[in-house]
């Protein structure tokens, strides 16, 4: 029938209109948006560069070129570093050894901001952060910053390559050994701190093994220890328990590193981490057939976390509008963030340390096992003050107000620029690229949603627009 | 180009004056609300050299260089007495407005600043975590957001917190929403930093974000009205930090500002080497700026609604070290100040012929004395998940 052949023909124009068609290419928006999840942001030239991909595209050139060591060289005295010999020192020897790991520890943090805030693999630091935040430990309680320093080097090593050999080894890592009490756990007498955050906070998470079983996991991570005059890891036989355990529902004579096959064989540990993954790069309320998918893509790949990172970053929803700017910046993404996208120099990264541990978030010292909260939580009514203190000092119009220093112990007087920063924005907008002068071009450099007090109208940006804008509610969403 | 130096960036934080969250503006029919007045002694008192236990031979012993000689300590009893530098605290001892709390700790004490902090603040025990400071904990408990069973329906109190000096501690957590004052003259500069429109959004971290700025944007205009219409104080406090402190927390209260908890924050009293002239000097401010505030508050009639507590993480240990100093120890005395206190000792101070690996062995728990605050000092009844199975220490008659 003629009306049926019009109609075939008809749905095979369609067809052909709508299948085929190539990818789109990202516009700015989107460009900043992958820069401001997988990384601390991005400039101008590095919105331009990503631009004319695909989602795909775009993922994958962050992927790859995504590196696993840092390139900041190391804090001096980490390479010969020997644990000290507290049972033979003096009082004086003890306090000096404190003093000494304290500036160590503070060199320790700066070392870390210097390599955020200058690497050419934001996504390498965030991941690197986020595993920091999964497998956390603490100066506070491990004292040696020598320690702390090598496992974060490890946690870089694998941050982006297999999240199995990463638990593996962050079994045998010192820092974690001393961190959960693993190394002087020993056979009669183990210490559970470990395989029960193991279980609950590295893996399966809460309420997804029984009492029993971490009590049976943390026989058979007895003997996991450390050497005495290195501190580097140590298996002790003599106090290893090879006896028989069931974990799990499964009964064999397990060591640490079947507990830890035995948590990777299981689909809650995939999902657990990309849960948490999802948190960290599209929003607060995970997707379950989403997290369902992409699990499985985790646990099929072997723990690869390249081929996860690139589902993620090129799902539906970490580009749906309705998820963009609901993140808010750790206090780490607001200061690194706004010192790459400004190019501020630096003259110390160790106030960066005390700066971003006075916003809630003190590197190598996360508040607990279960490390910083983070979401909303960074934003109390102090934070928020200080946030906005901080980027008001940025922009140098806190200035007429501080010149009592007096205040909370400050003696030393402040340098009054207020005009020298006014101009530094001016010079800042001045730079920018031709297609970037606009005032609603540069709103989408620097801000996630559109402002909530900043007028932008439409016309030539401005030093003073720029100000207005990092003073803004929205400048602490990405 | 504007470097980020650190001079820059601690006097960024320096202004932030007034930091927390929201006011709690209670309509009150009641009297004037109590007053509890938090110092902490941040880094761990030297007990033994503030209420000395001249008459005992050991004390000597342990402290070859650091005894403070039996003619110079002010004696309170026949076996304790004061440090000389606390002497502007003896008048009040003698009106029995202060009361020495003697032993105080928990076992098994921990030695990390840090840690042993915690526990103090949380009123947890040693073995669990909590973010929560304990007066929030009480709070709950007993149902002053009218949520537990007990509800408390005309507290003798304001459920408002003001920090003054150090983290928010013991007023951390939702129940007390701590705001954190570091120095009133900012105040101007906390509303204009806060200022801005509460634009209805769909996204929660924005409505999060506006939503908290809003209140503390009220709450700096709420106090910096108060201040601005209350009468000046003409009590002269100490110019020091824990002056200030003290001087800033009886201005809010002569100003009727809407806040029963204050926590104020003394520091250096980790004395691990050369303690001697700097305990003095601590010990010294601490006495003046006790004595101030107490001055003040009778000036403008609020002595007798007011309760000072000082409190520290631990005590140090018996005998001095090799640097002339001491290290981390247990137990320690606390003060406590009031119109309405009792006065005198509570509770036995620990013996020196009695140490457990050189330490004093706590006597008095220090639960007991939050349980007699709690109880005692704002009428509520035992928390039933905290302090609930700590009997309280008579404090007020």
């Amino acid at each position: 029938m003629p009306v049926i052949r019009t109609l075939l023909c008809g749905m095979m124009i369609l067809a052909a209109v709508t299948a085929p068609a190539p990818a789109p290419a990202l516009d700015a928006a989107e460009a900043r948006h992958l820069l401001a999840r997988s990384g601390f942001g991005g400039s101008a030239a590095e919105i331009e560069a990503l631009a004319p991909l695909t989602r795909e595209e775009a993922a994958a050139a962050i992927l790859t070129r995504a590196g696993s060591t840092a390139v900041t060289p190391p804090p001096a005295w980490e390479a010969d570093w020997l644990p000290p010999k507290r049972g033979s020192m003096s009082e004086a020897e003890r306090l000096a050894l404190r003093d000494t790991q304290r500036e160590q520890g503070r060199e320790l943090k700066a070392w870390w901001l210097a390599e955020m805030r200058t690497t050419p693999s934001p996504l390498t630091e965030v991941m690197t952060l986020f595993w920091h935040n999964h497998f956390t430990s603490s100066l506070a309680k491990v004292k040696a910053p020598a320690l702390l320093y090598r496992q974060n080097v490890l946690l870089r090593r694998h941050a982006l390559g297999n999240f199995a050999a990463l638990l593996h080894a962050i079994a045998r890592d010192p820092a974690m050994l001393i961190y959960l009490d693993n190394a002087s756990s020993r056979k009669g007498a183990p210490n559970e701190n470990f395989a029960r955050e193991l279980m609950e906070l590295f893996t399966l998470g809460e309420g997804r093994y029984s009492e029993a079983d971490l009590k049976e996991a943390a026989r058979a991570f007895t003997g996991w220890s450390l050497d005495r005059e290195t501190d580097a890891f140590r298996f002790r036989a003599a106090w290893h328990d090879g006896g028989e355990k069931e974990i799990l529902g499964r009964r064999g004579t397990f060591d640490g590193d079947d507990v830890i096959a035995l948590l990777l064989d299981r689909p809650e540990t995939a999902e657990f981490i990309v849960v948490k993954l999802w948190r960290q790069f599209v929003s607060e309320a995970p997707d379950a057939a989403e997290v369902r998918r992409l699990a499985a893509i985790f646990r099929d790949g072997g723990y690869e976390m390249k081929p996860l990172l690139a589902a993620i970053f090129t799902s539906d929803a970490f580009w749906a509008p309705e998820n963009r700017g609901r993140l808010v910046k750790s206090p780490v993404d607001l200061v690194v963030g706004s010192l790459r996208l400004f190019d501020l120099p630096v003259n110390d990264d160790r106030d960066l340390a005390w700066l971003t541990r006075r916003l809630g978030q003190d590197l190598f010292d996360p508040p607990d096992v279960k490390g910083w909260p983070g979401g909303t939580a960074w934003i109390t009514g102090a934070s928020l003050l200080d946030r906005q203190t901080l980027l008001a000092r940025l922009t140098g119009s806190a200035e007429a107000a501080t010149a009592t220093p007096a205040a909370a112990g400050m003696e030393r007087p402040v340098e009054s620029n207020a005009q020298h920063r006014a101009a530094f924005f001016d010079t800042w907008v001045a730079g920018l690229p031709a297609p970037w002068q606009g005032a609603e071009a540069m709103t989408t450099l620097m801000l996630a949603i559109p402002p909530v007090d900043a007028a932008v109208l439409d016309r030539r940006a401005s030093g003073a627009l720029a100000r207005s804008l990092l003073a803004d509610p929205a400048y602490h969403l990405k | 180009m504007p470097a980020l130096t650190r001079r820059q960036l601690l006097t960024a934080a320096a202004i932030a004056p007034f930091i927390g969250t929201l006011p709690r503006a209670f309509a009150r029919s009641a009297p004037a609300p109590r007053i509890l007045v938090l110092v902490e002694l941040n880094g761990g008192n030297d007990g033994l050299n503030t209420v000395i236990p001249y008459a005992d031979a050991h004390y000597a012993a342990a402290r070859p260089t650091l005894a403070i000689a039996r003619d110079r300590v002010l004696q309170l009893d026949e076996r304790l007495g004061l440090h000389p530098a606390l002497a502007p605290l003896m008048p009040l001892w003698q009106a029995k407005n202060l009361g020495v709390a003697l032993g105080v700790g928990y076992k098994p004490t921990n030695r990390s600043h840090f840690r042993s902090i915690e526990i103090w603040n949380s009123a947890s025990t040693a073995e669990e975590t909590l973010q929560d400071g304990w007066l929030h904990r009480v709070l709950t408990e007993t149902g002053i957001d009218g949520t537990a069973q007990s509800a408390i329906e005309d507290p003798a109190f304001d459920a408002q917190g003001i920090v003054l000096g150090g983290p928010e501690g013991p007023l951390a957590g939702s129940a007390l929403a701590p705001v954190v004052m570091r120095d009133p003259r900012q105040l101007g500069q906390a509303v204009r930093l806060l200022d801005g429109q509460e634009t209805p959004t769909g996204n929660p971290a924005l409505a999060h974000i506006l939503t908290t700025r809003a209140r503390m944007h009220g709450a700096a205009l709420d106090v910096a009205r108060r201040l601005k219409e209350a009468p000046p104080i003409t009590t002269t406090f100490p110019k020091s930090a824990l002056g200030r402190q003290f001087e800033l927390a009886a201005d809010l209260i002569a100003a009727g500002v809407p806040a029963s908890f204050f926590k104020l924050q003394h520091s250096g009293y980790d004395t691990h080497a050369q303690q001697a002239p700097r305990h003095a000097a601590l010990l010294g401010d601490l006495a003046e700026a006790l004595v101030t505030f107490r001055q003040a508050m009778i000036e403008v009639g609020a002595w007798d609604r007011v309760l000072v507590v000082t409190y520290a993480e631990f005590g140090r240990r018996a005998a001095e070290n090799a640097s002339g100093g001491s290290d981390h120890g247990t137990a320690a005395p606390h003060f406590l100040l009031g119109g309405r206190l009792g006065g005198g000792f509570y509770g036995e101070q620990p013996r020196l012929d009695d140490l457990e690996g050189g330490d004093l062995t706590p006597r008095l728990d220090f639960r007991r004395l939050y349980a007699a605050v709690a109880q005692g000092w704002l009428g509520l009844p035992p928390a039933p998940g905290s302090l609930g199975r700590h009997a309280p220490l008579p404090l007020f008659g």
